[in-house]
């Protein structure tokens, strides 16, 4: 089974460079804003989108991301209308791949089996779930493998030589390394070391192998992507959208731009890297 | 009932962590090596009569164990039935149950090298016995207490920053204990390799439900041989608070597989269950949160949902796994009190028995005042004065000065 997301990277080899992951809330600050932002991202240079399902309690993140959350629940955002934005974007795109991250909670509420069934349906390639650790794979792991999606894992700099082989035995499209040992948004991630993790990840996975958590600059994103398939930048777009809005917390003129903009420079960052490494 | 009762309701949980659908390890892969790494150390301590001659050392010399089991006579001839013990967790050191687990884990802590130790608290108990037990070992201490709750619980507040531990106030969503939990694990996740993690109340990930059950069932174990002492044969009824569930455990526990024993847990109905409340399992439904699946308050997105109780100790939408599932297999009978009716308990324990209780326990006293009037006179009934009341002083003070004018 050949997903969105094993084709782009493939595509990627080609062009002999890695990938823009870019994050962005479903449903920050508003349904209809979210949707045209993720409308915007390919076209700014994203190579892969992640869309966070807003989650009260996001244990895992960076009061950058924790706020994005608590803004779309606020307008009203659910699960069920972050899958009905993924259809959106899949009216005008079918080649980039999507991929939902966030918590358990709403997915075990909403329906182990309806929630795959639907997420398929509507365009959803992966998911990325920070709650479940190989030692819940029963959850939702298995079943989402066996309905065609992606199941993305984390590893950490805590993930040892022992630890990996049951980190990356159900995982597949690519293996979203977290470089720091950290929430969303706090440390920056240090290349070089991030460089030693993911030739460390490599000689256990054929999987391409993205870093995130700490990278928020062109520079940085440049850095990452010399030595992994992929940067992904979540906490420096929502700071941008933030910075956007008015003093209500809603979109103004200014929102969209905010956010492609800064995909544009990452974008410019990522591609300079490759091509000077060769 | 449920069809399939097990032999044993106290053989929980499997190796996994599951007590039934309830418990496991819902956390994130940075913590994933950590808890297994605790769940072996904890294993060990267990097995090691050493540590167990050294925790019974400190709980007899230090925390002042065993704690008595107090008649209560005059609140016994007062409500005219039911013959009412006190198991009297309030005149422990630190003035609750909660130093019990935190020995435990304080111990457990030094055997695995952290050197770093921090908590969540609600009420502030289980952050004053944590302050406590890490200015005992000097050991530092990081404390996250919701915003809201370091106003209505400042003497608590004080008594943990005289014992050197540094309070974090939480400013994030409610501001109260499910808050002050998740910037903990957010600390924790950030600070891996030298902290450990001394959680409060049997819920989270798989080892923590069943080693605070274990450490807190001092408390039923005690008072089986004290209530044999007392009357030559065991109680017919348990009542106890419950907010994630610790102290109702630890008496509970010991008596899971005692068929005659009637247990109770009271939630705390905040307004009432058709408004704003903190009982979970009244008014909740099975979840995922803070590392456990275990019954939540939630809308129907799966989103949690703000609790509330005039204890600020209660005062969280989730409960402890295990109790979710003595509930599903109808082991025990869960209740639930209004502030009201514990404001009410309050002021009556206060002046028959010259015993202030924290407003938690208070919620007990509340349905005992229900439930003893219907039991015969033979009929022992034990209820868990989890804590003393000393720290509510202040706010009750003030509720009541509101209500008169």
């Amino acid at each position: 089974m050949t997903t969105r997301i094993d084709t782009r990277f493939a595509e990627l080899k080609k062009q002999g460079r890695s990938a823009l992951v870019t994050f962005v809330m479903a449903g920050d600050p508003d349904l209809a804003t979210s949707l045209d932002i993720v409308k915007a991202l390919p076209k700014a240079g994203a190579d892969i989108i992640e869309i966070g399902m807003p989650f009260t309690d996001p244990m895992a993140d960076g009061p950058s991301i924790q706020a994005a959350g608590l803004r779309a629940l606020k307008a009203g955002m659910t699960l069920k209308k972050t899958l009905e934005m993924v259809r959106g974007f899949r009216k005008d795109d079918d080649t980039t791949p999507l991929v939902l991250m966030g918590y358990y909670n709403p997915i075990y509420i909403y329906g182990v089996d309806r929630f795959l069934a639907d997420a398929r349906t509507a365009g959803v390639d992966g998911l990325i779930i920070v709650d479940l650790p190989p030692e819940e794979d029963t959850e939702l792991c298995l079943p989402a493998l066996k309905a065609g999606l992606n199941f993305i894992r984390l590893a950490t700099p805590t993930t040892d030589d022992k630890r990996l082989p049951a980190v990356l035995s159900n995982t597949s499209g690519f293996v979203y390394y977290v470089s720091i040992t950290g929430i969303t948004g706090s440390a920056s991630a240090d290349a070089k070391a991030v460089g030693a993790a993911v030739a460390r990840i490599k000689r256990h996975t054929k999987l391409p192998v993205c870093v995130g958590f700490g990278i928020r600059t062109p520079e940085a994103a440049g850095a990452i992507a010399g030595s992994a398939d992929g940067a992904v930048v979540g906490t420096a777009l929502i700071d941008a959208l933030r910075g956007s809005l008015d003093a209500d917390s809603r979109a103004t003129a200014q929102t969209i731009g905010a956010v492609t903009d800064l995909v544009a420079s990452l974008a410019q960052g990522v591609r300079a890297a490759k091509q000077a490494a060769e | 009932m449920t069809p399939n009762l097990p032999n044993s309701f106290r053989s929980g949980p499997d190796e996994r962590g599951h007590f039934g659908i309830f418990g496991g390890r819902f956390v994130a892969e940075t913590l994933m090596p950590l808890i297994l790494d605790l769940e072996k150390a904890y294993a060990e301590a267990k097995a090691d009569p050493a540590f167990q001659a050294e925790m019974n050392g400190y709980l007899k010399h230090y925390v002042g164990r065993p704690s008595p089991l107090y008649f209560a006579e005059r609140l016994t001839e007062h409500l005219g039935g039911a013959k009412i013990y006190f198991k009297r967790e309030e005149l422990n050191h630190t003035g609750s149950h909660k130093v019990n687990n935190v020995l435990g884990q304080i111990m457990v802590a030094r055997r695995m090298g952290k050197k770093r130790i921090i908590a969540e608290t609600g009420a502030g108990q289980h952050g004053v016995a944590t302050a406590t037990l890490c200015a005992r070992f000097g050991l530092e201490c990081v404390v996250y207490m919701g915003a809201v709750d370091v106003e209505r619980q400042q003497p608590n507040v004080i008594r943990m920053e005289m014992l050197g531990a540094r309070v974090v106030p939480v400013q994030s969503g409610s501001r109260t204990l499910k808050d002050a939990m998740n910037e903990a694990l957010r600390d924790w996740v950030t600070n891996v390799h030298n902290t450990f993690y001394c959680i409060g109340t049997v819920a989270g990930p798989h080892p923590y439900p069943m080693m605070v059950r274990d450490f807190q069932s001092v408390i039923g174990s005690e008072t089986r041989v004290q209530m044999q002492e007392a009357e030559g044969r065991l109680p017919d009824s348990l009542i106890a608070c419950i907010g994630g569930g610790s102290n109702a455990m630890g008496l509970f526990h010991p008596f899971l597989d005692d068929p005659g024993v009637e247990i109770f847990g009271v939630e705390a109905a905040g307004h009432g269950l058709t408004q704003l409340h903190a009982a979970s399992i009244a008014g909740g439904r099975p979840g995922v949160l803070h590392g456990n699946r275990t019954y939540l308050l939630m809308d129907d997105d799966g989103q949690i949902l703000e609790a509330h109780s005039i204890s600020a100790g209660l005062d969280y939408p989730g409960i402890g796994p295990e109790h979710s599932w003595l509930h599903e297999t109808g082991r025990v009978t869960y209740l639930s009190a209004t502030d009201d009716e514990a404001l009410a308990a309050f002021q009556l324990l206060s002046r028959l028995e010259g015993i202030i209780p924290a407003l938690e326990p208070a919620h007990a006293i509340a349905k005992v005042m229900d439930l003893a009037p219907k039991r015969p006179k033979d009929h022992l009934m034990v209820v868990n004065l989890s804590g003393r009341g000393d720290k509510d002083v202040p706010q009750v003070g003030d509720i009541l000065k509101s209500r008169k004018t």
